[in-house]
């Protein structure tokens, strides 16, 4: 137990942003805005959404996402969320908005296997990070064991918290192949859901656990 | 792979039921193959797989995003209004607000006939989070940006939040009339008289906070136009309802307004109609040219789109020494907030009509109060209800030393008695649902062992409630069509949304059952104004008993063309014909026969396409379901925090569909009632600013994945109602919420012996409860 925590801790000091990346990376925006600064007054209809966004300065800073084993070269306002980007940029959108706040849980994508919400990292804090969504979860067209076990045992109904319940499963069993009831409990305590359909979901981590380890 | 060249018109292990004469009902099923059993949803590898697209997710190309601006007081007239910095920002596309709008749009909150109409932009804003402008823009970080850039005049107006003092003299009036809405008042027998018969009378207070749905989903919607002709996707439990409230307020011909509601992130009451924010995305769409993606914020959601309305009742009972019920007199007031919303709303059903009672007296007082207007949620007023009648049976079964099962199950009425006439029910799974329940939940065990661990600071108790709900009947209008192939595959086409409940599977499963195919080849259109037929929104638990015999009278209308084509190749008479697996032959002469794929009107035609629609309920005759609900729970009397250990649902919902998603609703229900009972409540901030503190999911506390037991019990009470439809199945969805949230007050009473009224059952609250308690626990250590 003591030193699955210590695990989480040094993998979630992985994906913090240290002042010296963040001041490297602004820097690396500040020679952007003299390439794409002017672009914002021009009009809408000669450019993409992601070109003519622009916060109040008209800054955009270059991006690199590696998200499901795909680089994506973006340029993005400094506080547009991972969330943002994944759903309205990069049209991935089985990741969920629910709170934009970081309470319930509908957007947890695995960053560098690790659980996270995808609302409260922007998506500067995802560089050089391995982003997982439940896109990336899929065999081709077949489903991964976690999601192939949710459908089974319908540990779901209105299916909006779905993708984040599928990916805070998914970061369990990646830590953790067979975890007990409660340690199931506890790995979707970040997850709401509204339609309650929780004591399936306990199942189908159960059963997820089973499919992963049986290769499925 | 293998089976998907395969005509698949008929399964080998399934029967094909008969087809009734023309005119004549369907009989009930009596063996099924696939309803009943097991099955994963059929749209489940879309949810699971993330290719499911909910309104919310809708990228569409040009596309803006949408914000409201929303009123930050309780109660103010907007005296001013600057857009310019708004409109001069990059990035902003169109500033909408009082007065810059092409004409006046009216609005109203309330669906009843007591309708109070607004503007659209009511510069006289009555609750906070009322929408005072809008704006579009290339992101929503910037359509925010905007909505802060904006500078409002508001003139702050006295306020009144608090109902319990909304008709004292000398508040402030929300509306010109007063505060009163309405008081109903229902009576039978003579109370009076009851009370005189009784050998105990009891009397209580009980309150229940006001709930918020909080779908996981937000509201909203994408709004696009072609032309003159709008079509929205929007996140919805009933697409024609939305269809034609934007119609209605834009002065639209309905065939130009098409409303897609595909999937929806749940919405328990508060999407079965459109939003305000709805037609502001229209506006802003049509102001723009382009499509416009509004979707609330979470905190929005909190403020503006409505409520399960606060509760105050006042609850007299009485009793014989006999467990015979003689009177009951209830009084109640709530708020539908700032408009006519149904503040009252089926508070007093259940005292009215769920057990035997010669007396009977509600009042129902409904007040306006400067906040969100209430919507309808899950079950309308019973959970409230049930929170004052399921406690005062407990009191009362301890008052004159009964046990609480034997004593509901003393009066279990056959009749619905609140209605005119006391019109029977087709059928009654209450007795069933209470007794049964007790067995399987091992009621009279758990209650005495608990009662064993009941000296020491953390204690046991085992408690339990019953209920009904007022419809689940379902009923018309609904149209269904099913098209069959000439391979054999099925397309069901129909209008209702499937909220989540699993609508959908239960189709494909009356189809497949119907038809002899398996759900899997069945490919479903639905929700959609455009291209589905009519179906009423989905709620009221009345989804399956409406569309599901409709559905199957599309199949029987498929089975009936096929019939007469299949005549027309044999040169024999229709009903002389009949299904033998996958062909069709002469009735006493099977040698004569043609395989269903091999009909010429099927293969010249394409398809065969049936039509379905709902008939007529029983007159005369009341059509619920019913349920008990058990539980135990360990309370911790030093911290006042409650485990809830286990839960058991027995319910009557008339023959079960799905034994999956049938479970999934039983669990979700009882969940949902935890929340109710334990930790939600909006809280305002009466005093000094009348403002909402708690409009997130922070400081609104939903249960999680902690505050469920691992494991519960669905015991299904199935006895298939053939008088209420063809399939014989009732409503599941709103009472397995009903008596959750009193059975969990039952069993901490059992524990403590402590009668909690109010809830949310917090710790800090049942630490103000038990604080004589924990008196004598200290004073006995």
């Amino acid at each position: 137990m003591k030193k699955r925590r210590s695990e989480e801790e040094s993998s979630e000091c992985r994906c913090r942003i240290t002042r010296r990346r963040f001041l490297s990376s602004v820097g690396m925006g500040a020679m952007a805005v003299a390439t794409s600064g002017s672009l914002s007054t021009e009009s809408h209809s000669a450019m993409s959404a992601t070109e003519a966004s622009s916060d109040s300065m008209g800054t955009l800073l270059p991006l690199t996402l590696n998200v499901n084993k795909r680089l994506h070269h973006l340029l993005v306002e400094p506080r547009w969320s991972l969330l943002h980007i994944l759903r309205e940029h990069l049209g991935l959108t089985g990741t969920k908005v629910g709170c934009e706040r970081g309470e319930c849980g509908a957007c947890t994508v695995l960053i560098d296997d690790v659980p996270r919400y995808a609302c409260m990292t922007l998506g500067l804090e995802a560089q050089g990070r391995k982003v997982t969504t439940v896109e990336g979860l899929m065999i081709g067209e077949k489903l991964g064991p976690v999601q192939e076990a949710f459908l089974e045992q319908d540990a779901f109904q209105c299916g909006y918290c779905t993708p984040g319940q599928i990916m805070a499963v998914e970061g369990l069993l990646r830590r953790n192949p067979s975890p007990s009831m409660e340690g199931i409990r506890l790995a979707v305590s970040g997850n709401l859901c509204r339609c309650g359909a929780y004591t399936h979901i306990f199942e189908a981590a159960k059963r997820a656990s089973q499919l992963r380890q049986r290769g499925g | 792979m293998t089976d998907e060249s395969t005509p698949r018109y008929y399964i080998d292990e399934l029967t094909v039921p008969a087809i009734p004469d023309v005119g004549e009902q369907p009989k009930p099923w009596e063996k099924t193959t696939i309803i009943g059993t097991m099955q994963p949803r059929v749209d489940g590898y879309e949810r699971v797989s993330g290719t499911a697209v909910y309104p919310s997710d809708l990228v569409l190309p040009d596309m803006l995003y949408g914000a409201i601006l929303r009123c930050p007081y309780p109660r103010a007239e907007v005296k001013n209004i600057d857009l310019t910095p708004a409109e001069n920002m990059i990035g902003v596309r169109a500033v909408i607000a009082a007065g810059n709008l092409d004409r006046d749009l009216k609005w109203t909150y309330s669906s009843s006939s007591q309708k109070i109409e607004t503007a659209l932009f009511d510069p006289q804003c009555r609750f906070e989070g009322e929408a005072v402008a809008a704006v579009a823009a290339d992101s929503p970080y910037q359509a925010r940006d905007a909505i802060r850039a904006i500078t409002v005049e508001f003139t702050e107006k006295a306020f009144i939040v608090d109902e319990t003092n909304a008709l004292k003299k000398g508040v402030p009036a929300v509306h010109p009339d007063g505060n009163q809405v309405q008081t109903q008042t229902y009576q039978r027998g003579n109370p009076a008289e009851g009370f005189k018969e009784a050998d105990v009378v009891l009397e209580e207070t009980y309150t229940t906070a006001c709930e918020i749905h909080t779908p996981m989903e937000l509201h909203g919607c994408v709004a696009n136009w072609d032309g003159d002709r709008l079509t929205i996707w929007e996140s919805s439990q009933g697409v024609y309802a939305v269809q034609k409230e934007v119609s209605r307020i834009l002065g639209l011909p309905l065939s130009k307004v098409r409303v897609i509601g595909h999937y929806m992130g749940g919405g328990f009451g508060s999407k079965l109609q459109a939003g305000k924010y709805t037609i502001i995305a229209a506006l802003l769409a049509k102001k723009t040219a382009r499509p416009v993606k509004l979707v609330l914020t979470r905190e929005e959601t909190f403020l503006a789109t409505g409520n399960r309305p606060p509760a105050h009742m006042t609850l007299k009972a009485g009793v014989k020494k006999d467990g015979t019920l003689v009177a009951l007199d209830f009084r109640c007031t709530g708020t539908g907030g700032a408009y006519p919303a149904g503040g009252t709303s089926l508070v007093d059903w259940l005292i009215r009509d769920l057990y035997t009672c010669e007396h009977v007296k509600c009042t129902a007082t409904d007040v306006y109060t400067n906040a969100g207007p209430a919507r309808p949620f899950r079950a309308p007023g019973h959970p409230q209800g049930s929170w004052a009648l399921e406690q005062m049976l407990d009191a009362l079964a301890s008052a004159i030393d009964m046990d609480p099962v034997a004593l509901r199950l003393r009066n279990i009425p056959t009749v619905s008695q609140a209605r005119k006439g006391s019109p029977p029910y087709t059928t009654t799974g209450l007795e069933a649902c209470i007794q049964k329940g007790a067995e399987a939940f091992g009621w009279q065990k758990r209650r005495t062992e608990a009662a064993k661990n009941q000296n020491g600071p953390v204690r046991r108790g085992v408690g339990m409630g019953s209920a009904l709900w007022i419809v689940g009947d379902g009923g018309p209008p609904s149209t269904v069509i099913v098209k069959l192939f000439s391979d054999g595959s099925v397309n069901l086409n129909m209008g209702a949304s499937d909220i989540g409940t699993g609508t959908k599977t239960v189709m494909a499963m009356v189809l497949a059952e119907e038809l002899g195919l398996k759900p899997d080849v069945i490919q479903i259109e639905h929700a959609d104004t455009g291209t589905t037929q009519y179906a009423t929104p989905s709620g009221g638990s009345k989804t399956v008993p409406t569309e599901a015999p409709t559905v199957r009278a599309a199949a029987l209308d498929v089975k009936r063309k096929l019939l007469d084509m299949a005549a027309q190749d044999l040169g024999e008479k229709a009903d002389r014909l009949e299904f033998e697996g996958d062909t069709i032959a002469v009735r006493g002469n099977p040698s004569k026969q043609i395989a269903v794929l091999d009909i010429s009107g099927l293969n010249n035609a394409g398809v065969v396409v049936g039509l379905g629609q709902r008939g007529p309920n029983p007159k005369d005759k009341v059509i619920n379901p019913f349920a008990a609900q058990f539980c135990e729970v360990e309370v911790d009397t030093r911290t006042g925090e409650v485990k809830i250990l286990d839960f058991l649902g027995a319910h009557d919902s008339g023959r079960v569909m799905d034994r999956l998603t049938y479970d999934n609703q039983v669990f979700g229900g009882i969940t949902m009632g935890i929340g109710f009972a334990m930790t939600e409540a909006r809280i305002l901030d009466a005093q000094r600013t009348g403002k909402m503190v708690n409009r997130n999911w922070h400081d609104y506390k939903l249960p999680t994945a902690l505050d469920v037991p691992a494991q519960m019990t669905s015991l299904p009470i199935e006895r298939p109602d053939d008088e209420a439809n063809t399939t014989g199945a009732k409503g599941l969805g709103e009472p397995v919420t009903i008596p959750t949230a009193a059975a969990i007050a039952n069993a901490i009473h059992h524990a403590t012996g402590v009668r909690v009224t109010e809830t949310p059952m917090t710790p800090v609250h049942l630490m103000v409860s038990f604080k004589d308690l924990k008196k004598e626990t200290t004073d006995a250590a």
